[in-house]
């Protein structure tokens, strides 16, 4: 979903450039981030459950087909229609083609970043069909047109004061009072009653149980359930990775992802949806519908990316990666921001148009020990690097330095030799202990000092000690 | 990550090939010799393999995976023979231990060199502490200092309470506690290059941090990274001085810090 012109290096300096935005990222990450290491001091389990998560993942990765058609099968037998979609074209053009034979000409959505890669509110917004978003940050990135800069928290790239002022302008009553529940009572005057008036219902899931053929979807705002129990239809749309067993490896997981992504010990709600309305029932749809989508998926299984198909979408590595927090989402330029974003986007866009994604890493592995299903997201990103190395996608300048460096490296006496002069080159520009205007340290010295080398090297020095000795 | 070499007695003058890093050799030779003294204090036979060079850290880090294979065997040759390998930073072990074998993956004979090798293969701190027991005695520094552990260390190797234990030992030195000590500085290699704006706002944040801790010396483990931030520190105007924590073990410290005159 790239739609930024702007290179990445363009709009990360835009960012960096913002400091109300930075505002806005430092106060959400830096929340979770403490929530999260409280919740994992009362979770000592934390060790053992991520192991048996990464285990129940990998498995039903690795039995992907049989779980797919376990699942299927027993969503038609609790009365789903299941549909299947390979990629995020397919996928956005069932569920338009689903809306439109219901006649639908108001569609309530709930949060689901599936339903942003397939390009899901772009596709409602051209068949002409009003698109409402009921989870109160998608409210706010539909009222501010634009899109969600974390997976957990869409409007994060948004100060509280910036949603006040956005509300008062283009809510029909606005609220007086600046508080927090003055605004949350203004969205839902708002959208109250767009719940009741909507013809379907679109959600995702975190969860499709194999054994039950149920879906399950989380949220702490209760919208699903309010989105997904008015409406005549409702459509759910899932990647095929979010399969489990059964509704005990579900809840085993949504412990793992609520403590990883808000710090809570459960998420204030957790619904399981199990087909239409069933005689008797009191309400729920009369069409289930469940669009299962691959859209790169088995591709990242058989090009060694299957690791990456355990993620649950907790954002734990984004509030936690030091690059993320300078520059929020937006800049990241695909659905998927920070260190998952990264190793994600290439897949789905390309690599050509998003090779500074996996660069634009320090590789401090921070995200890989907060992961709760253990992905090696450095090793991932690193394998794009690699790729892009071998696709001819790097620049001619890094290609030819690195080949001489191995040139010289791998030759000791010529190493020796460059390394004394490099550092003599070096003094005659140092004055008072720090390098300054060197051709070629500009990248560094723009923004810090360069510490000026000694008059000679350890080995020439440690070389003369020897011959003393 | 825990050692097993640690419940054992410490070998007996085990020879020892110290890796001086392609930083320290270039640009501040005093960690080469403080690592050097505290090896020599602590009972090893150390020597300093002359065709040593670059563990293929850079070259591994862009992508250019052959390139990396390429030096890691030189490395390998290089150092194979030794019962140790030691180096005063965790980046360039964390590269031989962790990543050595991903370079080679293509070579099983090379892989299996590569593994080999990188289990006698250690980080300065951790060397000393786990596997020589060691402990300085007779080091005094009346100062403050605050800690920042690197990231490749910290988490590929595990090395936090060792620094720690040994500093703890200099008299008259008090730890003053970093707020975010396990936090990237925002060095990472060749990324503080490539994307120069990004990694300043990262260690403008570390500076600020080292700067509010109140100590009169940051120290770490890792040159590069302590470039990165007595580079900024420097920048900013602040006092604070950048040690490597083998120069304050060593008694070494009486010199010009990082980015000081001399």
């Amino acid at each position: 979903m790239q739609e930024a012109t702007l290179s990445f290096k363009a709009r990360a300096q835009e960012a960096l450039a913002d400091p109300t935005l930075k505002i806005a990222i430092d106060r959400t990450t830096g929340t979770a981030e403490r929530k999260r290491a409280v919740a994992m001091t009362q979770f000592p389990q934390f060790e053992a459950a991520r192991e048996r998560g990464k285990r129940i993942k990998d498995h039903v990765i690795a039995n992907l087909d049989h779980y797919l058609l376990e699942f299927e099968r027993n969503a038609i037998a609790s009365g789903a229609k299941v549909h299947w979609a390979r990629t995020a074209e397919e996928a956005s053009q069932i569920v338009v083609r689903l809306c439109k034979e219901a006649g639908a000409k108001r569609v309530t959505r709930v949060k689901s970043m599936l339903g942003e890669e397939i390009g899901l509110p772009h596709a409602l917004d051209e068949a002409g069909i009003e698109r409402v978003e009921t989870d109160l940050a998608e409210h706010i990135v539909q009222l501010g047109g634009d899109r969600p800069s974390h997976i957990v928290w869409p409007s994060m790239h948004r100060t509280r004061e910036q949603v006040s002022e956005m509300f008062k302008r283009l809510h029909r009553a606005p609220h007086q009072e600046e508080t927090i529940e003055a605004m949350v009572d203004s969205a839902r005057r708002e959208l109250r009653d767009k719940f009741l008036t909507a013809d379907v219902a679109i959600s995702g899931a975190n969860f499709l149980v194999a054994d039950t053929g149920a879906t399950c979807t989380v949220t702490n705002e209760g919208n699903a359930e309010l989105t997904t129990t008015p409406p005549r239809v409702h459509i759910v749309t899932a990647g095929i990775e979010k399969l489990v067993p059964s509704t005990e490896h579900a809840l085993l997981l949504l412990r793992l992802l609520v403590r990883s992504a808000t710090g809570a010990d459960v998420t204030q709600y957790t619904t399981f949806h199990c087909g239409p309305k069933q005689t008797g029932d009191r309400d729920g749809p009369e069409e289930f519908h469940i669009v299962l989508v691959d859209n790169g998926r088995t591709r990242m299984l058989r090009e060694g990316m299957k690791d990456m198909l355990r993620c649950i979408r907790c954002g734990a590595c984004m509030n936690h990666c030091v690059v993320f927090r300078q520059l929020g989402g937006h800049v990241y330029g695909g659905t998927y921001p920070g260190p998952m974003g990264a190793v994600l986007t290439p897949v789905f866009d390309g690599l050509e148009s998003s090779r500074d994604l996996p660069h634009a890493c320090t590789m401090n592995g921070k995200c890989q020990e907060v992961c709760p299903v253990a992905i090696p997201l450095p090793t991932l990103l690193r394998g794009w690097r690699d790729r892009s190395w071998r696709e001819g996608l790097e620049p001619a300048t890094v290609r030819f330095g690195l080949g001489i460096h191995t040139f010289v490296a791998s030759r000791p006496r010529l190493y020796r030799l460059g390394t004394a002069i490099a550092i003599r080159v070096m003094r005659l520009f140092s004055r008072g202990g720090l390098v300054k205007g060197m051709p070629g340290l500009g990248a560094w010295t723009a923004y810090r000092e360069f510490p000026a080398p000694a008059k000679r090297t350890f080995m020439e020095m440690y070389k003369d000690q020897e011959k003393g000795q | 990550m825990t050692n097993p070499q640690n419940a054992s007695r410490p070998p007996s003058s085990p020879r020892v090939g110290l890796f001086v890093t392609c930083l320290v050799d270039a640009m501040r030779p005093s960690v080469g010799f403080a690592t050097l003294k505290l090896l020599r204090d602590a009972g090893c036979r150390v020597e300093v393999p002359d065709a040593q060079t670059c563990c293929g850290q850079p070259a591994f880090n862009s992508g250019d995976t052959a390139d990396a294979a390429v030096l890691a065997r030189h490395f390998i040759e290089t150092f194979e023979g030794y019962d140790y390998v030691v180096a005063p930073s965790g980046s360039c072990v964390g590269m031989t231990r962790a990543h050595y074998a991903e370079a080679l993956a293509d070579d099983p004979a090379w892989a299996e060199r590569a593994r080999r090798l990188g289990e006698r293969t250690y980080e300065l701190m951790s060397f000393l502490v786990d596997v020589m027991h060691f402990a300085p005695a007779d080091v005094k520094l009346d100062t403050s200092f605050t800690y920042h552990d690197s990231c490749s260390g910290l988490r590929e190797l595990g090395v936090h309470d060792q620094p720690r234990a040994l500093l703890d030992k200099v008299s008259g030195l008090t730890l003053k506690p970093l707020e975010g000590n396990d936090v990237c500085c925002g060095f990472g290699g060749t990324f503080c290059v490539k994307y120069p704006a990004i990694s300043n706002a990262v260690v403008g944040e570390k500076a600020d941090a080292i700067d509010r801790s109140g100590a009169s010396l940051l120290l770490g483990g890792d040159l590069g990274c302590l470039m990165n931030m007595a580079g900024k520190l420097k920048r900013k105007g602040s006092s604070v001085r950048s040690f490597h924590a083998a120069e304050v073990l060593a008694g070494m410290a009486g010199g010009p810090a990082i980015g000081e005159e001399r």
